[in-house]
Parts: C-alpha cells; structure tokens; sequence
C-alpha cells in the first residue's frame, strides 16, 4: 500500500466560513457528513482516502446485505429532502422477488432557501458514492443513477472524477473492494426544472420523457419506479449519512440529536442575519432561537433589527414568528406547529421586510415551475401570482384577499387546524395540504399566502385602495356591498 | 452526414450505453449538443433521435420541458440573476437591474454582440451566498453590481473572471453550453453492466452469498486498492 498524502487543511476565515466551500461554517459541534469539507482537496480521492472513506463500504460488505438495512433502520435516518420519511422503513417497501431494482440519488435540489446537497457533491462527492453502494449492497439495487441537477457544472465536475477515480480505484463497477458485489453508477444531470425533485417525475425525467408526476398511487416509486421496476429514491444528504452510520453503527449514531430525530442535518440560514450559512447542526436538540440568534450559529439580526418574519424549512413551508423561535429544529415538533422542517433551509426576514413582496416572490416561483399537469395547480398559482401583482402595484380591489384565500382554498381545501393556529385557522387553509393536485407543488403556493396574510393583512390593505381613493383599512369589503 | 462531430459521437455512444434504455440518454444528449454549437438546433434532434429510437418531435417534447435547452441561438455568455427569496431579501433585484441596465437588454434579450445573454433565474441554490448570479452556470457569490461589472470587463478583455470568487477555477470559462468539463468514463474492465428492467427476475448475486464473498478468480479482473 502505498502511504497517503497529508490532506492540507484549510483554516476557517475570522468569521468561521471554510473559503473553500462557499458558505459552510466550520463552527462547533459534531460534524457526520461535513467533516471533510474543510480539506481544500476534499473533493479527490487521495485525501477522501486518507481522511477514511469507503470504510462504512467495506464496514457493511463484511456484513450481509439485511444485517446492513437493520442497522440503518435501527439508526432511525430520517429522509433529509423534506418529507423526513425513514429510510430504513421506505427501503422495507420494495416488493419481494420482484427484480432488477434500482437506486436514484436525488441531487435535484431546487426548494427556494435550500443549500446543502450541492456542497455536499461539490465538496464529498465520495462520500456520496460511499452512501450510494451500501444502499446498493443492502438492497440488491442493480445500477444506480444520480440525478444532479443540471445548473450545477462544478458538481458534475467533481462527481465524474470522483466517480473516474472510484472505479479505476476498485470501488465502483465490477467486483467492488474484490468482492462479488457489482454496480455501475451512472452520472445523470437534469437540465433546469424545479419539478423534476418530485420523485415521479424525476424518473419520468430518468426515461427520456417530459418532467411531470405520476399518478399516485403508488404512493412510493420502491414499488413501481424507473421503468416500472421497484426503485428507491434518496436524497443526497440521505445517502451521505450512511458511510458514517455503518463506520460508527446506529447506537452512536443515535447518540447525536434527539430520540425522534437521531443524528445531525444540514441547516441553510439565509435572508437578513449577521452570518448566513450552512451549518451542520443536532437536530432536536438546537432550536430555531439557537440558530439564528447564537454565537456559534448566525449571531443574530443584521443591523441589530427586529425579526418580522421567518420560512422555517424552504420556500413550501408556512411561515413562523417571533413566537415559534423556541421549537427545537425537529420535523414533529414543527409540523405539530403547523409547518414543516423540509428542506433544512431557514429563510430570516427583518422588520423593514415588505411582506407583500416577498409572499409574491415565493408565489412566483410556483406558478412558473408548476409543471402544468393539473388544473387547480396550473390556473390557481397563476391566478395569485396576478392578484399579488396587482396589489403590490397598488391595483388591489378590496375582494382579492378573500380571493387569494378562495383560491388557495380551491388547491388545497379545509382550514388549518385550529388547534395550532387558533381562530386565524378559519379563514386559512390546511397544513399540511389536503391535495386537489398530483404532487405537493400547487398546495405548497398557498403556505406563503395564508401565512402572510394571517399575520399581516393590514399591509396587504395598506396597499389596496378602494375605487374611491381611500385605502382600505379594516376587514376587507365585498366587491359591490356599501363602504 | 451524421450532426455529431466524431469526438462527439464516440461520447454519445458511451453515454447512451450507460442506460438500460437509450431513450434515457436524450437530456444527456441534448446537452452534448448545445456544447456542440451553444444551442440545440433541429439537426441535432434529428440525430438524438435516429440514436434514440424516437421521433424528432419527442425529443422537441423532452427537450422543451427544460428551461436549460436553447432552440435558438443565445450569448456566448448566459448570465442568470438570482431573485428568489433568500436573493431578493438582499438586493438580488436591484442587482438583476443593474446588469439589464449596464448591458442594456431586459431579461431574455441578448446584447448585440452576441456576447451575454440576460436570464432571471429561479434559486441556483447558493442561498445563504445572496444575492448571487451566475455565467454559463459558474457561480458568483455576495455579488454587487462592481462584482458583475468587474466580470463583464473580464470577459471582455479576455480574462477569466473564475478568479473572483468562483470555485472550481481551472481555465477559461467556457462558451455557453459547456457544463461539466470532465466527463465520466467507464473503463470496460471495470464495467458492472447495465441492468435492463426486461431482464428476468435473479436476485443480484451478493445476495446470495453472505457476506459478500470474494469471486472466484475466473471472474475477478480486478484489485481494491489497500485490501
Ligand atoms: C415539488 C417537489 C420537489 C421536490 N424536490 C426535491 C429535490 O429537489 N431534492 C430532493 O431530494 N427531493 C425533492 N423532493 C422530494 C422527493 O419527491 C423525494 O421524496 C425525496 O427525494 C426522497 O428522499 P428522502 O426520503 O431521502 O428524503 C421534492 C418533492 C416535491 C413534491
Ligand atoms: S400540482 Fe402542479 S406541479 Fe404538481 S403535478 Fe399538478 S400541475 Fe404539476
Ligand atoms: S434564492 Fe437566490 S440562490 Fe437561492
């Protein structure tokens, strides 16, 4: 064997960013799949090497395909694209005797505020690979594919080097570490659209076709997937969990962050803090005050401002408050309050915020990335995203916001549950969404709305005046009925 | 007389290879021939299509879906500004005005000289990093108006802007089309093998065997590095 070279670490800057991955604060705590991102060639195999990849593969290559999938269901890996579904569980879900089945890392990621996967492959993309051939291996999954979003070209970079010097290296293809364990990896890269991150559609994208769902059900792609045969699909930060789950076993794992969610995630703050970034963080145990407020996280407001206003877990996620700063970052706990952890991506507004704005912003981005498949979807975003418009452009009537809510209520019916969100749940729709829609992507338009307006419906009037030049102040009046 | 150039289409056929179905390979090779010529013209979906085994029309059908497919010729620089949420709380709009204006194109439109070609972009994923753009998908972070005038003067001048804070700088930055420079290859001795889904129903051979044992030697072409 040859001896490995020293791997030259790089020093975090006065602020603690690693100048090297854009972003990442090298701060205090435990670090399960950022902890090479440091080394200014992280990304090569010599200094993955020499900082102990593929020893999770070789850890569950001398153990049987099963014993792997217990441990990574007794470590309680929660999915890390959003919907924080148990891996171990999901695997489960592939049918008996039913084969070849396949493995689909999903790299698409494009939520508004998230930023994790891309420096993961950018900055690991080894450790990716490690995470991809012990799904590989536990489940019988004959080829893996790993869908990268198609904007990133320094991941796609770095993945087909990786992946060059894995397989030249023994790691990937034929006989992987001299065993008779085999599979190919195939780098795939999508070519812009948000959509294609909906599982479904990402295999409908897979086959050559236009990025749109499926009908469901099936509700999971492990029964009838690429090409119908059974498929799991992970995302990235998923996958790069697993090289340190079966180095370290699920016990240890489960020794980071909370009973209900064990382990650590990749936290992207953004918006109006003294020091966004990415940051990998315990998750349950940190609250939101923690983060945005802490020392050893992003320190706080910029300028000393006030908090208005925060988007707890991507651009899907209803918005929380001053209030809700102390729920720990744990998917129940957050959903219970009536939003979601998703993506891992904390989106901070200060008080000087125009909240009409913003909620237009976000209502944008859904109405052009809906891919058009079903009608509330395809008419309802777009009709927010003109009444939002319109208001913002001071061309409001006094009906649109009975409107947005009508609307909202149309894509995704029923009003909140009042227990979480008390007498405002009335006039709100539900969380999480009750669909009239194919995939999450039309419902996920009404959170910024409901949000928005339940906590700041007087700036919304502030801004739409009557026909008679007066703005509206109070609740609004119905098109036609006497001021 | 076959669009690809030869280089082009040995790629094109490993890529294709690399699939159960070749259908699979046709956003692949859409990319690979707008780095052909910077965008997709119909020759070229003739050909993926001939390659394929589908129609020109299905591949238009694919192709079209993607914002990233061009169907007609763009700037030799695509420069995307960011102004979803994370970027619009720090100025990413007032940034897109300032390269419509110092460009002087709207968003869509190309300079005259062919040179950029403005978008407004959806989240490029480098959120905490706002508000950001990036050239022909090279990312520039906590960009200010200087950051994208210095840029422009780059390019201009023939320099390349990767400098200034763009990681992964190695050379120029390429024309538009380009993504990845370095591409997967497969070497046939180290090949698994596509599985197709056609294939009938063996479990993979690991399975079979626990733990994973170490192949015989007729089949073993191959040594792990520091066994
Ligand atoms: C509209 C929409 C967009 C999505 N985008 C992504 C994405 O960009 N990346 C991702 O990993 N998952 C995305 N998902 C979730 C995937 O459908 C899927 O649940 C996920 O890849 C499963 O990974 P996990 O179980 O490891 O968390 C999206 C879902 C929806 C409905
Ligand atoms: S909800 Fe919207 S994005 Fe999802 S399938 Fe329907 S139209 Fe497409
Ligand atoms: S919002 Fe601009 S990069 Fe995410």
């Amino acid at each position: 064997m040859l001896p490995m070279p020293e791997p030259t670490a790089v020093h975090p800057d006065d602020m603690g960013y690693v100048p090297h991955a854009a972003g990442f604060v090298a701060n205090e705590g435990p670090k399960l799949v950022s902890g090479r991102f440091p080394y200014e060639d992280s990304y090569t195999l010599e200094c993955a090497l020499a900082t102990g990849a593929y020893t999770g593969l070789r850890a569950a290559l001398g153990r049987t395909p099963d014993d792997v999938h217990t441990e990574v269901r007794d470590a309680t890996l929660l999915g890390r694209a959003g919907a924080g579904f148990p891996a171990g569980v999901k695997w489960g879900f592939c049918p008996e005797g039913v084969w070849p089945r396949y493995l689909v890392a999903n790299g698409d990621e494009s939520e508004p505020g998230t930023y994790k996967d891309r420096l993961l492959m950018e900055r690991d993309p080894h450790q990716l690979i490690e995470g991809c051939l012990i799904a590989c291996y536990a489940l019988g999954l004959s080829q893996c594919f790993l869908y990268v979003r198609g904007e990133m070209a320094l991941a796609q970079e770095r993945l087909a080097a990786a992946l060059n010097d894995a397989y030249a290296a023994g790691y990937v293809g034929r006989n992987i570490c001299d065993t008779d364990f085999s599979v190919d990896i195939t780098l795939h890269w999508g070519a812009g659209a948000y959509i294609v991150g909906e599982e479904t559609a990402l295999i409908e994208s897979l086959e050559g076709n236009r990025g749109v769902p499926r009908l469901k059900p099936p509700y999971f792609p492990a029964v009838i997937g690429l090409y119908g045969k059974p498929t799991i699909v992970n995302n990235v930060e998923t996958l790069a969990n697993l090289p340190w789950i079966l180095e370290h076993g699920a016990v240890a794992y489960r020794g980071f962050g909370s009973e209900a969610s064990p382990g650590t995630r990749l936290f992207a703050v953004s918006g109006h803090v003294v020091r966004p970034g990415v940051y990998e963080v315990e998750q349950g145990v940190t609250t939101y005050r923690d983060l945005i407020y802490g020392l050893n996280f992003c320190r706080g407001i910029r300028d000393g401002n006030d908090l208005k206003a925060f988007i707890p877990g991507g651009a899907s996620a209803p918005w929380f408050f001053e209030e809700q700063l102390d729920l720990p970052l744990e998917a129940r706990d957050v959903g219970a309050a009536g939003s979601m952890l998703g993506s891992g991506a904390i989106v901070v507004m200060d008080h000087t915020t125009d909240v009409v704005k913003a909620c237009l912003r976000v209502v944008r981005f859904f109405a052009r990335e809906s891919c058009g498949k079903c009608s509330p979807c395809r008419e309802g975003t777009s009709w927010e995203e003109k009444i939002l418009e319109r208001i913002l452009d001071g061309h409001g009537r006094p009906s649109d916001l009975d409107l947005l809510l009508d609307i909202g209520d149309n894509i995704s019916p029923g009003p909140y549950p009042v227990a979480a969100h008390g007498a405002a749940a009335l006039d709100a729709v539900p969380f999480p969404p009750h669909q009239t829609t194919i995939c999450p992507l039309g419902p996920s338009s009404v959170a910024p709305i409901t949000s928005a307006l339940r906590r700041f419906r007087s700036e919304f009037e502030a801004k739409i005046t009557r026909r008679d030049g007066i703005p509206v102040q109070s609740a609004p009046v119905a098109d036609g009925a006497p001021a | 007389m076959s669009y690809f150039t030869e280089a082009n289409a040995r790629t094109a056929a490993e890529v294709i290879a690399r699939y159960p179905r070749p259908r699979s390979a046709v956003i692949p090779l859409l990319h690979l021939a707008q780095e052909q010529e910077g965008w997709v013209t119909r020759d070229a979906m003739v050909e993926i299509a001939d390659l394929t085994g589908i129609t020109p029309a299905e591949v238009l059908g694919t192709g079209s879906f993607y914002e990233m497919f061009r169907f007609h010729p763009v700037g030799r620089y695509l420069v995307n500004v960011c102004t979803n949420i994370s970027c619009q709380l720090l100025g990413g709009e007032e940034l897109l005005h300032h390269v419509e204006e110092s460009l002087g194109v709207h968003a869509g439109g190309t300079t005259d000289d062919g040179m950029f070609t403005v978008e407004e972009v959806e989240c490029v994923t480098a959120c905490t990093e706002a508000p950001c753009f990036t050239v022909n998908y090279r990312y520039f972070h906590r960009a200010d108006s200087d950051t994208f005038d210095a840029v422009v003067a780059d390019l201009y001048a023939g320099r390349s802007p990767l400098a200034r804070g763009a990681q992964g700088d190695h050379g120029n930055l390429p024309a538009h089309g380009t993504l990845g420079r370095l591409r997967q290859h497969i070497p046939d001795d180290r090949r698994a093998g596509v599985v197709p889904p056609e294939e009938a129903g063996e479990e993979p051979v690991w399975l079979r065997t626990t733990p994973a044992t170490a192949p015989s030697a007729a089949t073993s072409t191959t040594h792990a590095p520091d066994a």
